[in-house]
């Protein structure tokens, strides 16, 4: 059930952000379900494949989106998820790098020296984001003396919080910064912008059309949405008793979560490329003296 | 209490990755200052059962001397020396934020090796303290401009000060004065001589400083 809600609202948090930016900038901005009618413009596009390219061209947007659906199986939301077993965050986490090492791949087959600059620069930033995800995730392992999200989530919550809030808060910061960095939002990438020269995601994408493209924009809201779940289920879980009330507090935060991003974004500038390591180290260094207040 | 303490300690902290990070002058100030704010409230969580009218007084004038007092000198030295507001790091700023993780953790390390004959009242004072410490100096020797060699000279004065709080519950009302005083004129010193270097060497740059000038 909670999968299924994945699956149909992930475009909606797009929309939401952009509405949320078109508010701050005074716009009336588009429709919140226009990535739903871009996709489907997509689907009954034609595609264009370069010569160059081989079927590894196409595996990256198919491979990304089956991880992406195989992570969502795995993160509970109002109640434990569909698969739960000790040491599935390790999969979770092997999953997302598989999206990362898809969408490169592609890129790459491409053969574009510019694909292949985005590429590199996805890479680096993945490298450094990725021990911020561990930490921060080590640290509510710790926490919480359990080995899967599903445990995480049903050991986490308000009483925790008033446990060790502090502990929560900084994991909550890290995990949001590695958010913006790991959906190519603003103070790292912007999803709107198609100079060359600045883009990440957007220029590893720039051969892909129709039916492609329509999955890796499915994709990436796929990712949003569940890096907002990670937030929202593991940090903020709720556990009032009614399943119902609980799903419904879990999508409530994952919107708020979309509408911290849309903040973000409306308020901050696109760091320079340079300072883009130091924004995404702080990730680590917030999660790292969250696990030193753990384990002292 | 241990949340209020935990909270302070966590700010101090993130007052140094915060100076070791940032790259620019007056944020470093800003990040000192608050480190000041978060150090002068300490021995009211650390100590909730000893609040005399002598140490709110002694909170007060740090506190002061800390967030108002200095960030105001040195900014107006920055200003009047007409100093350009990049930091000039020798050690680059996301290298310099490893090295303040690294820091808390070797004095993690350190105290749980060689633990204290006393108990101090939080088991992360004394670590904050140290790599407190350990920032101040690396910055000493990080950073290429005088003002920068100010702020260290004050991280590591803060790191005395958090130190002092977990040996000694209570020195006594006039030593702690006498250092604030000692503090302020170094601080005031600072500053002038800050613009007498600016006017003789044209640059703040320590590098240049190799030859005298009358």
């Amino acid at each position: 059930m909670s999968m299924l809600l994945g699956l149909f609202l992930a475009p909606l948090l797009a929309g939401l952000i952009h509405r949320v930016k078109a508010f701050f900038a005074g716009r009336q901005g588009r429709p919140l379900l226009q990535l739903y009618w871009d996709l489907a413009r997509l689907v009954r596009k034609h595609m264009v494949l370069s010569r160059t390219t081989t079927p590894v061209f196409l595996l990256g947007p198919a491979l990304s989106l089956v991880s992406l659906l195989a992570c969502l199986t795995l993160i509970p939301l109002g109640g434990p998820a569909l698969l739960r077993f000790p040491g599935d965050i390790l999969l979770f986490l092997g999953l997302l790098a598989l999206v990362r090492f898809a969408t490169v791949l592609a890129a790459m087959d491409t053969g574009s020296s510019f694909e292949g600059m985005g590429a590199s620069r996805e890479v680096a930033i993945g490298a450094l984001a990725e021990p911020g995800i561990f930490l921060s995730l080590a640290v509510l392992v710790v926490q919480t003396r359990a080995l899967s999200l599903s445990g995480i989530w049903a050991r986490s919550g308000p009483e925790l919080w008033s446990r060790a809030g502090l502990v929560m808060v900084l994991v909550g910061i890290a995990m949001f910064l590695l958010l913006l960095a790991e959906n190519s939002r603003i103070p790292v990438d912007d999803p709107n912008t198609h100079l060359e020269l600045t883009m990440i995601h957007e220029v590893m994408v720039l051969d892909h059309s129709g039916p492609a493209l329509a999955v890796i924009e499915y994709a990436s809201a796929l990712k949003l949405w569940i890096g907002s779940l990670l937030l929202s289920s593991l940090v903020f879980p709720l556990h009032s008793g009614s399943a119902w009330l609980d799903l419904l507090g879990g999508v409530g935060v994952v919107f708020l979560v979309a509408l911290a991003v849309g903040l973000v974004e409306s308020t901050s500038a696109r760091l320079s490329m340079l300072r883009v390591p130091q924004f995404v180290g702080l990730s680590s260094a917030l999660s790292l003296l969250a696990l030193f207040l753990v384990i002292r | 209490m241990t949340g209020t303490i935990d909270f302070l300690l966590v700010s101090m902290i993130l007052a140094n990755l915060w100076v070791l990070g940032s790259s620019r002058l007056p944020s470093c100030i800003r990040a000192v200052a608050f480190q000041g704010v978060a150090l002068g409230l300490l021995p009211f969580a650390l100590y909730p059962g000893h609040i005399t009218w002598d140490l709110v007084m002694l909170a007060l004038v740090s506190i002061t001397l800390k967030a108002v007092v200095f960030p105001h000198l040195l900014k107006r030295a920055l200003l009047e020396a007409r100093v350009d507001p990049q930091v000039e790091p020798f050690v680059g700023h996301g290298i310099s934020v490893v090295v303040g993780v690294a820091s808390l953790a070797l004095s993690v390390a350190l105290f749980r090796r060689h633990p204290l004959p006393i108990v101090p009242p939080s088991d992360l004072l004394m670590p904050v303290a140290v790599s407190t410490l350990l920032v101040g100096l690396f910055m000493l020797i990080a950073r290429r401009k005088a003002l920068t060699q100010a702020l260290g000279y004050l991280v590591f004065e803060n790191g005395i000060q958090a130190f002092g709080l977990g040996v000694l519950q209570h020195a006594p009302l006039m030593v702690e004065l006498g250092i604030l005083l000692d503090i302020f004129f170094a601080v005031f010193v600072m500053g002038i001589t800050l613009f007498h270097i600016r006017r003789a060497f044209a640059t703040l740059d320590t590098l240049e400083m190799a030859e005298l000038r009358g």
